[in-house]
């Protein structure tokens, strides 16, 4: 058994009031309460989490234009969704042979599975996390055309707006940002009323709108 | 191998057309009917819970396993194929309902001369605006003989929109193009989400014919003929790739398990993978006596039957007929053989993504509420000067509008990919784009066709499918038109930036267009162009039928669900009323 890793989080270092969550459970932490947490890491490393954070806080930056990868937990999803079957490839076809160089229109023929590709792409990113941000957009701009940095792109965008069973979207975070309620059980009296004026129910997660615990897929099989 | 007590009928593939025949024969006669599908039971009461865009829109949690099976693609004969590794331009279901589960629900007709479509484009335009290579072929069935069938789809479930012709008669507001209807819809047309309702107004005063989408996401609780109730559409905005949580939109599982659950004679065996149809050249020439499959154990079982029906879609049907050695391979080369000939995609693409001003709440909706038009759809609009035949429809649909699919498409003007000036853009676009939809009619040619992979094999060593597909001229072309009228359109309706799709250029298996793929085990007049009869009875062995969108010649505009309903209706009347009493060739 690997030894077992963890990503330190520090409220200040993130800044205002947070919601992290560990595992199943939702912690709360705030700026002013000078604390930290521990959140244990099923597939990176603390090393690799931090290059991965810090590399999603780049990609979908916390600016004025409100918060970002950080505040999302993006880096604990992907830990978890590379740790799940889709990480290592559970539901892709993967007899040989392969064709690495296929044109585009037939999909990703290789044989490296996403977290084959993760650990050799952080390999290149060593230090990322100590950089200036200037410094790491110049890097990341460097490898911005592989496969690796496209994954990650997706990855982070995942992080940013899926439910938050899957770890990111930490307290909703994304789908505030955009206006998304989440899942409703009914927009039958507003679907066709509103025009053209922002019609913006409160977020709530699959959780709150089913009243139990879903288990995400990353967590079966 | 277990050899198992012998049944009236098997079926394999417990999707919409395995399930409806299954429920037809269960109720009509007395006849033992066992449902063979491989993947597993539904928990549709957890239909609720999946309201999760990551594991059912992103990881496609419903769909078909391509670990244990898949397919090959090439564009031609001379290149190597290559395996889809993973899902892309369509999406095969997997488990008791199958693709019916997932579906948006988008449920119109087919035009009445696509049932025709190469005596009328020939009667019409002369064979020489044939492109060189099809292999255009009339179905054997007229519209006229299929509208009662389709009118039996509707009922079953509960399709909402408005006619706009019924009996020949024209109705302002319905698709005055549509083929004549008996009836008006079971149920009024759904409610119009704002992008829709922008569309609807703006095509009506460029002169277009819009109307609201035929949708099987029924507008209110309904009762089918069978007496089955569903609930109305919440609008929730979670159809396609997704179960109905509600069951307002009609899936096989809440349409027609409920009736097939009564009836003692039918029963529904999960984790059956069908392997082999087998027939016995020796004894029973011309005639199949059943199927091997594995089992969910591992066992190979071996189940014998009087009537066979394959229905395991467009794909598998086709497979399955080439790995048992039924018919004959189609060879494009010489044009001989009939298995896998007539492959198409319908043609599917976002012609026009508009960015507008104003928030579009498009959260809200469902996967067939909106409007359409079919004013460039087929024959109906003038093709002597074009270059290009036949077309399709335009629609404003709320359909795909989830956040983590959506998030980050942004205009042409926005050069950035990500960082803090291309998260500005996404935020600010996300609920400020609306698409419009694109869905026409994918002619057959004689290079476009399915046969069995040299190389790639599934998880018990069986050849995989080979797609051998790409788009011709007649289908570049036409996209190039509808653009330019769809981006027309979007400019009238008052968006900012409109960004046209750049194109068809080669068959691109990575973005997704629509799961109507079709052909493979096509229907028709004659034995030596086509595996079924117009009863979708095989050509040569005569207790074998084959349901589904495999059976069509070529590809309509349409979305197929209301066709495979009423062809399997149709050929489930031949049985009854015809070939129980006399068990030989219908036709």
């Amino acid at each position: 058994m690997r030894r077992r890793e963890f990503l330190t989080l520090s409220a200040a270092s993130i800044g205002g009031v947070l919601v992290y969550s560990l595992d199943r459970e939702v912690s709360r932490l705030s700026a002013q309460a000078d604390q930290s947490i521990r959140v244990p890491l099923r597939f990176f490393s603390q090393a690799e989490a931090l290059i991965v954070a810090a590399a999603a806080s780049r990609i979908f930056p916390s600016d004025e234009a409100g918060p970002g990868a950080r505040e999302a937990g993006v880096a604990v999803y992907i830990d978890r969704q590379l740790a799940g079957p889709w990480g290592r490839d559970r539901h892709r076809y993967t007899q040989e042979p392969f064709e690495e160089d296929a044109p585009q229109e037939f999909g990703y023929q290789g044989k490296a599975t996403p977290r084959q590709i993760y650990r050799q792409g952080l390999k290149d990113l060593k230090g990322l996390d100590r950089l200036k941000t200037a410094e790491q957009d110049q890097k990341l701009g460097q490898i911005e055309t592989t496969l690796f940095f496209s994954l990650l792109r997706r990855n982070t965008i995942e992080g940013m707006f899926c439910d938050p069973i899957h770890g990111g979207n930490i307290d909703m975070v994304g789908w505030q940002l955009i206006g998304f309620p989440g899942p409703r059980m009914s927009n039958y009296d507003d679907v066709d009323k509103h025009f053209g004026e922002a019609f913006r129910p409160k977020a709530a997660s699959l959780r709150q709108v089913t009243g139990h615990k879903v288990r995400p897929s990353e967590d079966q099989e | 191998m277990k050899t198992l007590p012998s049944v009236d009928v098997v079926i394999v593939g417990g999707g919409w057309t395995g399930l409806l025949m299954a429920k037809e024969l269960g109720s009509r006669t007395a006849l033992s009917v066992v449902v063979l599908e491989r993947g597993g039971r539904r928990k549709t009461e957890e239909y609720g819970d999946g309201m999760d865009e990551l594991d059912y829109s992103v990881r496609l949690r419903m769909m078909q396993d391509v670990s244990q099976e898949t397919v090959t693609l090439r564009h031609d004969t001379t290149q190597q194929a290559l395996p889809l590794r993973q899902h892309g331009s369509f999406l095969p279901g997997s488990g008791v309902g199958g693709a019916g589960e997932h579906w948006s629900a988008v449920c119109p007709r087919n035009l009445p001369d696509c049932f025709e479509l190469f005596s009328r484009s020939i009667e019409k335009y002369g064979a020489n605006r044939l492109p060189e290579d099809h292999a255009i072929q009339d179905w054997g069935v007229t519209y006229d003989e299929l509208e009662p069938y389709y009118m039996r789809a509707e009922l079953l479930m509960g399709v909402s929109g408005m006619a706009g012709n019924i009996h020949g008669k024209q109705i302002e507001g319905g698709n005055i193009f549509e083929g004549w209807r008996s009836a008006e819809y079971p149920t009024p047309p759904t409610k119009v989400p704002y992008f829709s309702a922008m569309f609807a107004e703006s095509t009506k005063s460029l002169g277009y014919h819009p109307y609201p989408v035929p949708a099987a996401t029924t507008s209110r609780a309904y009762t089918n003929p069978d007496g089955v109730s569903r609930a109305g559409c919440t609008y929730c905005g979670y159809c396609e790739t997704f179960g109905c949580m509600i069951g307002a939109k009609s899936q096989p599982t809440n349409t027609l398990l409920p009736v097939i659950a009564k009836r003692k004679n039918v029963s529904i065996r999960t984790g059956a993978w069908v392997r082999r149809v087998v027939r016995d050249a020796s004894e029973n020439r011309g005639r199949a006596r059943g199927v091997t499959y594995i089992d969910s154990n591992g066992q190979e079982v071996f189940q014998p039957a009087e009537l066979i029906f394959l229905a395991s879609w467009t794909l598998n049907n086709t497979r399955l007929l080439l790995l048992s050695g039924i018919g004959e391979a189609y060879d494009p080369a010489t044009g001989k053989g009939t298995v896998g000939r007539n492959l198409t995609h319908q043609v599917v693409f976002s012609a026009a993504t508009a960015f507008f001003e104003k928030p579009l709440n498009r959260f809200m909706g469902s996967g067939a509420s909106g409007i359409m038009l079919s004013d460039l759809d087929g024959d109906l609009f003038y093709h002597g000067k074009l270059p290009f035949l036949r077309g399709g429809t335009l629609s404003a649909r709320s359909a795909r509008s989830l956040p983590i699919s959506e998030c980050g498409v942004v205009p042409k003007s926005v050069k950035a990919t990500w960082g803090s000036a291309w998260k500005k853009a996404a935020l600010h676009y996300y609920d400020r784009t609306g698409r419009i939809g694109f869905s026409g009619e994918h002619l057959a040619y004689r290079g476009n066709y399915m046969d069995l992979d040299p190389v790639y094999k599934d998880h018990f060593g069986d050849p995989l499918l080979r797609l051998t597909l790409d788009w011709r001229e007649n289908e570049r072309k036409m996209a190039e038109y509808v653009i330019a009228k769809a981006v027309e359109i979007a400019r009238e309706m008052g968006a900012k930036e409109v960004t046209g799709f750049p194109g068809l250029r080669s068959y691109d298996a990575t973005r997704y267009q629509s799961s109507h793929v079709q052909g493979g085990v096509i229907m028709g007049s004659s034995p030596d162009r086509s595996v079924l009869n117009p009863y979708l009875q095989h050509w040569h062995v005569a207790n074998l039928f084959v349901l589904g969108a495999s059976s069509f010649p070529q590809n309509a505009s349409a979305n197929p669900t209301p066709t495979i309903l009423a062809l399997t209706y149709r050929a489930a009347d031949a049985i009854v009323k015809r070939y129980l009493k006399n068990p030989a060739a219908l036709a």
